[in-house]
């Protein structure tokens, strides 16, 4: 599939009906999310033909696009049941099979889940601090491979740091740098909030 | 959820020492049709729990997976049609995932367990 089709597609998925702010829920654009998928495919082969979980997975962009460069198997973790529904719409949409369970991402760590890549779109812990250092640390557990993930760039010596020597990365590289557009999602955004400077990790186990 | 899913889950109530596997009660099953892909089964089948799939491939009324494996059946195409099915075509629509020590149960609807622990299990 091409980058231009992949984002086309991304961009029909239904996103959060009545998003909720202590999750920090927002949506992963398409623009973003087929950027950051199709990469982890042409440049490093981490998707087609193996098992991915979405941690936090909403809507299931993440997950979506996944499955449509070719993921054998794809499971999305998320504690909200709404976004759950969404997600499952529109997998059933596009004939997409992805497994989704209803869950506290912090409490993975515990399990037996593996995979062979994660990919997610953390909360940037903006609202309860280290939330995402907390996806981090199990999406670390529970990768084989590699995991990609969003992180404010405002906090990228601290996610450096915290990967490599707190939670076990053997690397930790920012692929590239961009703008995340967060729109009004919430009454309480002021401007300069709308839109911030994200970088797309990739880490490895 | 399909039996891949059902092998990595486990039931993490705070005391729980053994929360794998859950058991399943069936309601509703659906089954959709996969892409048969050898290499993703060969490359799944290390980290396969067998026995508890193999049980709970018979919970969900698929009888003809063998008790013991070995390696060398990831050779036999038969084999691995059947270890696809159960793995990846079958889905737990309805019913309920129950923790092996406590009776605990996580109920599964439209596809989706719920295994969100209450703050007194946590």
């Amino acid at each position: 599939m091409k980058l231009k089709q992949l984002e086309s597609e991304l961009g029909h998925l239904v996103q959060f009906q009545s998003p909720k702010i202590e999750l920090e829920q927002y949506p992963t654009g398409a623009h973003i999310a087929s950027r950051m998928m199709y990469m982890a495919e042409s440049n490093f082969g981490d998707i087609c033909g193996k098992s991915i979980a979405d941690l936090g997975c909403g809507c299931g962009t993440l997950g979506v696009a996944a499955s449509l460069l070719g993921a054998s198997y794809v499971i999305g973790f998320d504690q909200d049941l709404a976004a759950l529904d969404t997600a499952q719409e529109n997998c059933r949409d596009l004939e997409i099979d992805m497994d989704f369970v209803q869950c506290d991402v912090k409490s993975l760590g515990l399990t037996r889940i593996s995979v062979d890549t994660v990919v997610m779109n953390p909360p940037f812990g903006t609202r309860r601090k280290g939330a995402d250092m907390e996806f981090l640390s199990v999406a670390l557990k529970i990768a084989r491979t590699a995991i990609y993930s969003l992180h404010k760039s405002s906090t990228r010596q601290h996610v450096k740091r915290a990967a490599l020597q707190d939670l076990g990365a053997k690397t930790a590289e920012v692929l590239f740098e961009l703008r995340f557009d967060l729109k009004s999602l919430y009454k309480f955004h002021k401007k300069q909030e709308l839109d911030i400077a994200v970088d797309l990790w990739r880490f490895t186990v | 959820m399909r039996l891949l899913t059902h092998n990595m889950l486990s039931c993490n109530i705070k005391g729980v020492s053994k929360g794998f596997p859950l058991g399943i009660e069936v309601a509703k099953l659906e089954t959709k049709t996969v892409e048969f892909n050898p290499q993703f089964l060969r490359h799944s089948f290390p980290k396969i729990e067998w026995k508890a799939f193999q049980e709970a491939a018979k919970t969900l009324g698929v009888n003809d997976l063998p008790e013991q494996v070995e390696p060398s059946m990831l050779d036999d195409d038969d084999f691995l049609r059947r270890f696809h099915h159960a793995l990846l075509e079958i889905h737990l629509e309805e019913g309920d995932l129950v923790c092996p020590e406590t009776g605990r149960k996580f109920p599964v609807a439209k596809g989706i367990p719920n295994m969100l622990l209450n703050e007194d299990e946590v």
